[in-house]
């Protein structure tokens, strides 16, 4: 597994290079063009991406989510799901480096082949950054109105984090 | 929406500190974000420049509009409001790719690039597009064949059955690209 993700990026690099040649196009001054558009779009990201990290450290470090979490204990002890795990199912849409720095902790603590440990593995596995890739996509194209897709964006987060638990029950009992 | 979002998270954030008084770690936090900001996109910068250059190659030999072409089928119901050819669908197609690989930084440049092909054929360039946003569900709920980090730290904690949790995954991350892509259809569908 390891070797076959290994490979993919230098075979997709060659390819391109081979293609390109076959082509008979110039190589070096398409690379070049291109990265000078690769600066021009990560100065136009900039502002977004400060703009969504200011905004969620400054809550991630208030620990008002620990207050908040105390009204969703009942029902996470309802469905007899591990509380430990809650913090990371809250955070993993809106802080990646989060998730990801609680999921390390867990597996310190309870080991990656616990129930939490797997739990966290297939949360931090099953969605993406919602709040992070939108900063970054609709930033770089410097759209303001972004319409329906935090609430699009935040339901494919929630389908995951549910059916992680779900799938997680099932497999592993 | 994230309009409003933004501005809740720094209110909630700093009042809730002036409550539980912790409001020097709120102080340095301020000064400290855009510090981690600017780390996090000198971080990216390196990656972005050589993709970009590397992907430039592959649109101007024609490499792309190929991809594109190949997986026109599945992708024209994604977004039925890109036309056939359009740049934007060999990007879509190549970020879709690397992210299942589990390779996420090296999936963005072409993320972004299918942002800024969708951008050019957008009426109003402050108003996010439906193609867009399609495009958007389909990143976030990141549809992951091998989650490369999540395996790593197993490795690092351990584990005695690195990938069991694949399966899992792959079932939760369809689920999710599913209920997400279900939503923005239906929203599509309402708004017409």
């Amino acid at each position: 597994m390891n070797i076959i993700s290994s490979a993919i990026i230098p075979i997709i690099v060659i390819f391109i290079i081979f293609y390109g040649y076959r082509k008979k196009i110039n190589i070096y001054d398409s690379f070049l063009k291109g990265a000078k558009e690769g600066l021009v779009s990560t100065f136009n990201i900039f502002p977004s991406l400060l703009a969504m990290v200011f905004a969620i450290n400054i809550f991630l470090k208030s620990n008002f989510i620990e207050f908040a979490l105390g009204f969703l204990k009942p029902l996470f002890n309802f469905l007899k799901i591990p509380l430990e795990i809650l913090p990371m199912a809250i955070l993993r849409p809106i802080s990646g480096s989060s998730s990801l720095a609680i999921m390390n902790n867990l597996f310190a603590s309870f080991g990656p082949d616990s129930l939490i440990g797997r739990l966290a593995s297939v949360i931090q596995g099953c969605t993406d950054t919602t709040f992070y890739v939108m900063a970054l996509y609709f930033g770089s194209v410097k759209i303001i109105k972004t319409r329906y897709a935090l609430k699009a964006g935040l339901f494919a987060d929630l389908c995951g984090i549910v059916s992680a638990f779900v799938v997680v029950k099932i497999f592993f009992g | 929406m994230i309009n409003i979002l933004w501005g809740v998270l720094i209110v909630i954030g700093i009042v809730y500190s002036f409550v539980t008084g912790n409001i020097t770690t709120i102080n340095n936090e301020i000064i400290l974000s855009s510090k981690s900001a600017l780390d996090m996109i000198l971080e990216m910068l390196p990656i972005l420049v050589l993709w970009m250059g590397l992907m430039k190659i592959a649109e101007e030999s024609g490499l792309l509009k190929k991809l594109a072409n190949l997986f026109y089928p599945i992708l024209s119901k994604l977004f039925p409001s890109l036309p056939k050819g359009n740049p934007a669908l060999g990007y879509i197609a190549s970020n879709v790719a690397v992210n299942m690989m589990g390779l996420g930084s090296a999936a963005t440049p072409f993320g972004l690039k299918a942002m800024e092909e969708m951008q050019k054929i957008n009426p109003d360039k402050k108003c996010a597009t439906e193609a867009m946003i399609t495009f958007l569900v389909l990143n976030t709920s990141g549809i992951t064949l091998i989650p490369t980090t999540v395996i790593s730290l197993r490795l690092l904690n351990g584990s005695a059955n690195l990938t069991e949790i694949v399966l899992p995954s792959i079932i939760a991350t369809t689920i999710a690209s599913i209920g997400g892509l279900t939503l923005d259809y239906l929203i599509r569908r309402k708004n017409r």
